[in-house]
């Protein structure tokens, strides 16, 4: 029901909305919560097990009740909390877990099977058949208790991520947050200021109290006028600080055009990275219920959130109000009604001894009951002379206030029991950085946040070496918070806990009967605290009702432990930014617009794309692409785009050195104007990978390597350079990118070459692993005489600019003379042809030794894996080591990934000889070809063995023989 | 988690890659034997408090660091070049 | 095998971000850099103060301390990683080659300069450095992340940056500027 009065809602600007399709009016700067109460809806949900009408119990992100699904289809967003949900015209809101209808719900019936479904009961009921569980009983639990639903489509809603960097982080704008930003921003230091609310002032704009000379929320709102227009401060409201992490990073989530409904490009949205020098927590408090029987039907309410509803939003959540409380909050609370015009029904108060000066039926007692289909019609009041029943449609509760000191917790540390409150406090130091002050540090008064604020503000200004002013505290109320502790009060019946999860007093009871006696493992027992507001609510409650059951202290019982996030974050903000082609950088060589301009389907290869092949007219499948691709460069000239391969420049007086200590052979001997194969091992004497290095000068080597590797042998290098041999004066410079190359490979190679070139090569100034310097059209290019075919090959760099034009060149040049470009696929073959290593080889657990390369293991030096390449057990005979396969049986394919057995031996993992690695069709043999790993490899060339792939049910028998199958005497690549 | 690279000042995790520990640093003499060779390549400690370990600040000046980290509380107390630091790790 | 003369070769040059920039959201614009001569110099040992003559007399400008640059616009020296500068311009004096290791990069960077009100705040959607204008002020220089590539990043106004990635990534540079770019400029307008 809307009141009269001067809160921070517009009434010059009505707005329109909708609940469950009911259309219903608010006013800007409501919440969708308050509007509802507003409009008289109390019922807004229904509970997650028990399926009970649910009611708007808070103000604030820690709503366990009011959670509505807003959009529609794919933009659909479930589990929004209606108290920070801000109301925009044309918002549609649904309510959640409930079918057919919220007033009508059939899985109600759960509540009636209510003696069931207590704690455990998922272990205890669904233990039989074992095969229904995850047919039957699982699905079933899951459809009937739930939150909201994701739509299953992809969302096309925009979210953002960023990063912020601050000298002191205020995390919450409340009196202590506010006052703190303003000493420091005074300062001149760095300042952001978060906060969860869309208006900056936390309590101040719930309360009617005045801070200095004014109202509280007019000093506030001064307050943030000044810091808003000083150049050394963000203000980010609609902001939570989700998590603290290492380092002063702090995670935080901010709502950016949730409140609009038109939002265009801006996103929904943002996840910040915020890293703070200093931190200052001044997130408040929480209020907390009491349990008592049926202590969750709708219009029973936090005292503090009447109070905002009242005050902020000019909202009375019912016409006739009881106030129950334990401290003097509940008299407050009372005023606050009264003042309002609000009919205060009854003000109980469970402290002992308690009056009041109020002018309204008091009760030293408790609640013990409530009754009431689906919102509240009467509570039953205990005294000491007995129960009473009161007539009432809005009860307001308060069990005390809970010092919101999550996120100093976040990195491991515990909090202190502070009797007086009788709640949980930060204990100093627990996030480096970070100090608490005011509600958040269980400073309760206004004046104390205020001062508190200032206090912490100049100690982080202290640390920072800055140098603090003599902040101006305005003078507000100091009033005690007198508090007697009450959890729950005794009784039959159920009496909520969490209402999130369904929860009761019960449960936590039966948990600590059945030996569950440890908070962390009550919590996974009956479910308490792991529901969306993760106990917010509930589990300080819940920890004293456990150590009443158990007979200890509440700080002997402790706390469950802290973790981020603070509220809900969406994955969407999560992830924001990495769907699509935000998944992972795109990496396109100069080619790539030739390739997919020639109908080349492109592969990924890392972060690079490389075509899989050139398909021809007519051709309907990639293998006769592939195949003609192969007759290219065995029979005329191919071109292949090899840009992708690590390039590194190496310089210096002890490159040569250097390259002897990180290869196997040695390269101080190589002369300028050649190119050697190279092999790399990592110290364990495993091989790292392989390519061919080239010596420009005296001093100066280009290094290939393999295109999965180029990243990881570059930091290998700069590890062995920086942090091995700092002895060694030697430079390292990644060219991969400033060259594209490519192989031109096949018989007609050398005459493709001399076409382009401005002065023409022969074998004798350019013969096999030749390379230098050469022209074309007046450009600088080199020139490598190097071969992964097996056939007379070159590879031709030139700076990346030309890449596109040389490529469309070569492909044309190649076409005329009956050749043209070829992909990974004929790549792929043409090397195994010859037998030649990729990483399907060398994949990390392969020695020189298993692929046949013991030989190019220098004897005259030391170098990385040598000598733990040369333990026996690397060494020996019977390792899996490389061969050929050809097959033999009716099935005349081969599979990577297939495993080896001997003929006779049954195909298990006991009589394992060994795997394939890679395999292809050879049109120029005519018949599948693998690589593979044998026992004894070399020494069975002529066995026969069996091939079987438990995978793709291949088997069949194959042909042990040498891995190169083509040219073993390597003349093509000489001729 | 950020690291204080000598050469970039205060960076984010994001830039940097683990290796392991500094150990790496020593390596051996060839002929060190295989007890030493067999400590140096495979057996590493895991402590509950300081630890000396490379990183990589890859994203940034391509440096490599030896960053002494507390296990326990993640603090990090110092971090050097490993240029710098070989030869004092204990 | 007989042996072709040469057809006259006219390879043609193409920039690295042609046709993914220039691209104007709101305030803001990123333009591609007029190509130039890029090269990276790594000293060695013990010729860092040589090189550093040498780099004055040569190019006018001394070697740039770590996060810094020399020089000026069209002939600049950017700090590039440890014991690394990018020289940026002119094609470098071959006497250098005498003190550090010389190696041309011109073609391995995409160079795109962002500049416009609320660059800054594109920026700090890309990458994790501290871009305040206290801690990165004009003529500082970073290697960094920028939307999870290895680049360099130099502030060379107000509003106004240099962003270099490689090459071969400039069409997610350009993807992932344009989509904050976007987010920027949508939120002056809420």
């Amino acid at each position: 029901m809307r009141i009269d009065g001067n809160g921070l809602i517009d009434r010059a600007k009505p707005l329109r909305f909708s609940f469950d399709g009911h259309a219903y009016d608010g006013y800007h700067g409501d919440t969708l919560a308050s509007a509802l109460l507003a409009n008289d809806i109390r019922l807004v949900g229904r509970s997650f097990k028990y399926h009970r009408p649910r009611g708007i119990m808070t103000a604030g992100s820690e709503e366990p009740n009011a959670l509505v699904t807003v959009g529609q289809g794919a933009a659909q967003d479930p589990n929004l909390r209606a108290t920070t949900l801000e109301l925009y015209d044309g918002l549609e809101a649904r309510s959640q877990n409930r079918w057919p209808s919220l007033d009508w719900d059939l899985l109600a019936l759960n509540d009636l099977a209510a003696p069931f479904f207590g704690a455990g009961f998922y272990y205890k009921t669904f233990m039989w058949p074992r095969a229904f569980w995850e047919k039957l009983y699982e699905p079933m639990i899951r459809r009937a208790a739930g939150l909201g639903a994701l739509s299953g489509q992809a969302n096309a809603d925009r979210y953002e991520k960023a990063f912020a960097h601050c000298d002191l982080l205020v995390i919450g704008a409340g009196p202590a947050g506010l006052m703190a930003a303003l000493t420091a921003a005074r300062a001149g230091a760095d300042v952001i200021l978060a906060d969860e609310d869309a208006v900056m002032g936390g309590r101040l704009n719930a309360e009617t109290e005045e801070v200095g000379e004014e109202a509280g929320r007019d000093w506030a709102a001064g307050v943030v006028a000044e810091l808003r227009a000083m150049d050394n401060v963000r203000l980010m409201p609609r902001t939570t600080i989700t998590g603290a992490y290492d380092g002063g990073t702090y995670g935080a989530l901010e709502r950016v055009a949730m409140h609009v409904p038109n939002p265009g490009p801006a996103p929904r949205e943002c996840f910040w990275r915020i890293t703070a020098r200093r931190a200052i927590l001044a997130a408040g408090a929480l209020e907390r219920p009491v349990a008592f029987r049926d202590n969750d039907r709708p219009g029973i309410m936090m005292a503090g959130a009447v109070r905002a509803y009242l005050n902020r939003w000019n909202v009375a959540p019912g016409r006739s109000v009881v106030v129950f409380g334990n401290n003097d909050g509940a008299h407050r609370t009372a005023a606050d009604l009264l003042a309002a015009g609000v009919n205060v029904a009854a003000l109980v108060d469970a402290r002992l001894g308690a009056a009041t000066t109020l002018d309204v039926p008091f009760y030293a007692g408790q609640i013990c009951g409530t009754e009431g289909r689906k919102g509240l019609e009467a509570v039953s009041i205990a005294t000491m002379s007995g129960i009473e029943k009161v007539q009432a449609d809005a009860l307001a509760v308060s069990g005390g206030w809970n010092p919101s000191l999550h996120l100093a917790c976040h990195m491991g540390g515990r909090p202190d029991w502070a009797p007086g409150i009788a709640a949980f406090v930060p204990r100093p130091g627990m996030v480096p950085g970070l100090a608490a002050a005011g509600a958040a540090n269980g400073a309760f008064s206004t004046a104390r946040c205020l001062a508190e604020g200032a206090g912490a503000a100049q100690a982080a200004l202290a640390d920072l070496g800055l140098k603090p002013g003599q902040p101006d505290i305005p003078r507000a109320e100091d009033g005690a918070y007198d508090i007697t502790p009450l959890w729950s009060v005794p009784g039959k019946g159920r009496a909520w806990l969490d209402f999130q999860n369904d929860v009761t007093v019960k449960d936590v009871n039966l948990a600590a009967r059945e030996a569950y006696r440890s908070v962390e493992h009550m919590k996974r027992y009956t479910t308490q605290g792991m529901a969306p507001d993760q106990g917010k609510n509930s589990n300080v409650n819940a920890l004293a009702v456990l150590a009443d059951a158990t007979g200890r202290t509440i700080p002997e019982t402790g706390t469950t432990t802290y973790r981020p996030p603070y509220v809900p974050v969406s994955i969407a903000a999560m992830g924001a930014g990495a769907q699509g082609k935000g998944f992972a950088p795109e990496r396109f060589t100069t080619s790539h617009k030739a390739s997919v301009a020639a109908g080349a389907p492109m592969i990924e290869a890392g972060l690079w794309y490389r075509p899989s092949y050139f398909p021809a007219p007519g051709e309907t499948t990639w293998r006769q692409s592939c195949d003609r691709e192969v007759g290219f460069v065995r029979g005329a000239v191919g071109i292949c785009d090899v840009s992708t391969l690590g390039k590194i420049d190496i310089q210096g007086p002890d490159a040569g050195a250097f390259l002897d200590f990180v290869y196997t052979n040695m390269f101080s001997t190589l002369k300028v104007g050649r190119t050697r194969y190279g092999l790399m091992l990592r110290e364990d004497g495993h091989v790292l990978d392989d390519g061919t290095t080239a010596r420009l000068g005296e001093n100066h080597y280009l290094m290939t390597t393999t295109t999965a590797a180029a990243g990881l042998v570059m930091r290998h290098l700069e590890f062995v350079r920086q942090g091995l041999r700092p002895d060694l004066d030697v430079q390292l410079v990644s060219v991969t990118e400033q060259w594209a190359q490519f192989a031109v490979a096949g018989p007609k190679s050398r005459e493709l070459v001399n076409g382009l070139l401005d002065t023409p090569i022969d074998n004798e100034g350019f013969p096999f692993m030749g390379c230098g310097a050469v022209t074309l059209g007046g450009i600088d290019a080199r020139l490598f005489r190097i071969s992964f075919s097996g056939e007379h090959a070159y590879e031709i760099a030139v700076p990346a600019r030309y890449g596109d034009s040389l490529f469309r060149t070569l492909k044309t040049r190649a076409e005329a003379l009956g050749g043209g470009a070829y992909g990974m696929e004929a790549l792929n073959v043409l090397r195994i042809e010859k037998g030649f290593i990729t990483h399907a080889e060398i994949h990390g657990r392969t020695t020189a030794f298993d692929i046949g390369m013991q030989g190019m293991m220098s004897r005259k030096k030391d170098f990385i894996g040598k000598t733990a390449s040369q333990r026996p057990g690397l060494m020996e005979e019977s390792r899996e080591r490389l061969v050929g396969l050809k097959p033999t049986g009716d099935v005349r394919q081969l599979t990577a990934g297939a495993h080896l057995f001997n003929a006779d031996d049954p195909a298990i993992r006991e009589n394992d000889q060994g795997y394939v690695t890679s395999v292809g069709f050879s049109p120029t043999l005519g018949h599948y070809i693998g690589l593979g790993f044998l026992k004894h490899g070399p020494e069975r060339i002529g066995e026969t063995i069996r091939m079987v792939d438990h995978l793709r049910g291949v088997e069949t028998t194959c042909e042990v023989c040498n891995p190169v199958f083509f040219d073993p005497e390597g003349g093509r690549a000489r001729g | 988690m950020r690291i204080d690279c000598p050469c970039c000042g205060s960076r984010d995790i994001r830039e940097f890659t683990y290796k392991g520990d500094a150990l790496a640093l020593e390596r051996p003499d060839p002929d060190a034997g295989d007890a030493v060779w067999n400590d140096y390549v495979h057996n590493r400690d895991n402590p509950a408090g300081p630890t000396r370990e490379l990183w990589y600040h890859e994203m940034g000046c391509a440096a490599w660091l030896v960053v002494t980290r507390d296990t326990v509380s993640h603090e990090i107390k110092a971090v050097e070049l490993a240029s710098a630091a070989k030869g004092d790790v204990a | 095998m007989a042996e072709t003369v040469a057809d006259s070769v006219k390879l043609i040059a193409t920039s690295p971000c042609a046709g993914l920039l220039p691209l104007s959201i709101g305030t803001m614009t990123a333009s591609e850099e007029p190509p130039a001569a890029l090269t990276s110099i790594a000293a060695y040992r013990g010729q860092e103060d040589a090189l550093s003559e040498m780099l004055k007399t040569a190019h006018g400008m001394g070697w740039p301390k770590p996060g810094r640059t020399t020089g000026k616009e069209g002939a600049r020296a950017l700090w590039f990683g440890q014991g690394q500068a990018l020289l940026v311009g002119p094609a470098p004096d071959p006497g250098l080659a005498r003190h550090a290791a010389l190696t041309d990069q011109s073609d391995a960077w995409a160079m795109v300069r962002l500049s416009g009100a609320g660059s800054q705040a594109v920026l700090a959607r890309l990458t994790p450095l501290d871009l305040r204008r206290g801690s990165f002020k004009r003529g500082h220089t970073a290697r960094t992340e920028i939307a999870h590539m290895m680049g360099s990043l130099t502030r060379l106004g107000e509003e106004a940056f240099l962003i270099l990635v490689f090459r071969s990534m400039a069409a997610t540079l350009a993807h992932d500027l344009e989509a904050a770019m976007q987010a920027v400029a949508a939120r002056t307008r809420l």
